[in-house]
């Protein structure tokens, strides 16, 4: 979470997931309809919401886990696309998952 | 459980535990170090930044603080009223 330079007037150590009341966003109309969900996207949130039945992940792990993820590619990627780095992320550190395990299954194609 | 009352006016704490190592911080960075009041009592709730990294999280009351437009920002819009769900550890009373 490495913090971002500040805008005049900004907080000095702002993360840069932390966007709330920052002032370039001033005045930027805010999108009030509903995003259509992809495949993927109701995948990941599936597999979140297993993860969480099972005791697995919290959903603030998840929140620090999408806060973690460095600010270029944090940027680059979609809402649920940052779900699944974190998911990835948590339940590789917690050694739920090993990663042998997780590039098997990214190379069988099955959580594409 | 905590002697914060509805009306008392609290500072928040300008800490920035970002800028030493991983940490989950629910308290944004706008209202660091600025004047609040509290406006009501919500609960309280294991410490989400014990959970965040799946520590032991001791329960801590959460409180809406207000803040004046003013506080925040040099031009704000006026009108509008901010509330914030802000951790009792957070809050310094004034």
């Amino acid at each position: 979470m490495r913090p971002v330079s500040a805008e005049p007037g900004e907080s000095p150590f702002r993360a840069h997931h932390d966007l709330g009341g920052v002032r370039r966003f001033l005045c930027t109309p805010v999108e009030r309809e509903e995003h259509s969900l992809s495949d993927f996207d109701r995948e990941v949130d599936a597999l979140r919401q297993v993860l969480a039945q099972h005791g697995l992940l919290r959903v603030d792990e998840l929140r620090r886990g999408i806060e973690s993820i460095p600010e270029e590619r944090y940027f680059a990627l979609s809402y649920y696309e940052r779900w699944a780095v974190a998911l990835a992320d948590v339940l590789l550190s917690k050694g739920v998952v090993r990663g042998e395990e997780l590039r098997a299954a990214l190379s069988e194609g099955s959580l594409e | 459980m905590n002697g914060f009352k509805p009306g008392q006016r609290v500072r928040v704490r300008a800490e920035w535990p970002e800028r030493h190592g991983p940490v989950h911080i629910r308290t944004p960075h706008y209202v660091r170090g600025r004047e609040g009041e509290i406006a009501a009592f919500l609960g309280v709730f294991p410490n989400p930044e014990d959970l965040a990294f799946d520590r032991p999280a001791p329960p801590l009351p959460l409180y809406h603080v207000r803040f004046r437009p003013e506080a925040l920002w040099p031009a704000p819009v006026s009108g509008t009223e901010i509330l914030v769900e802000i951790f009792a550890p957070w809050l310094i009373p004034l």
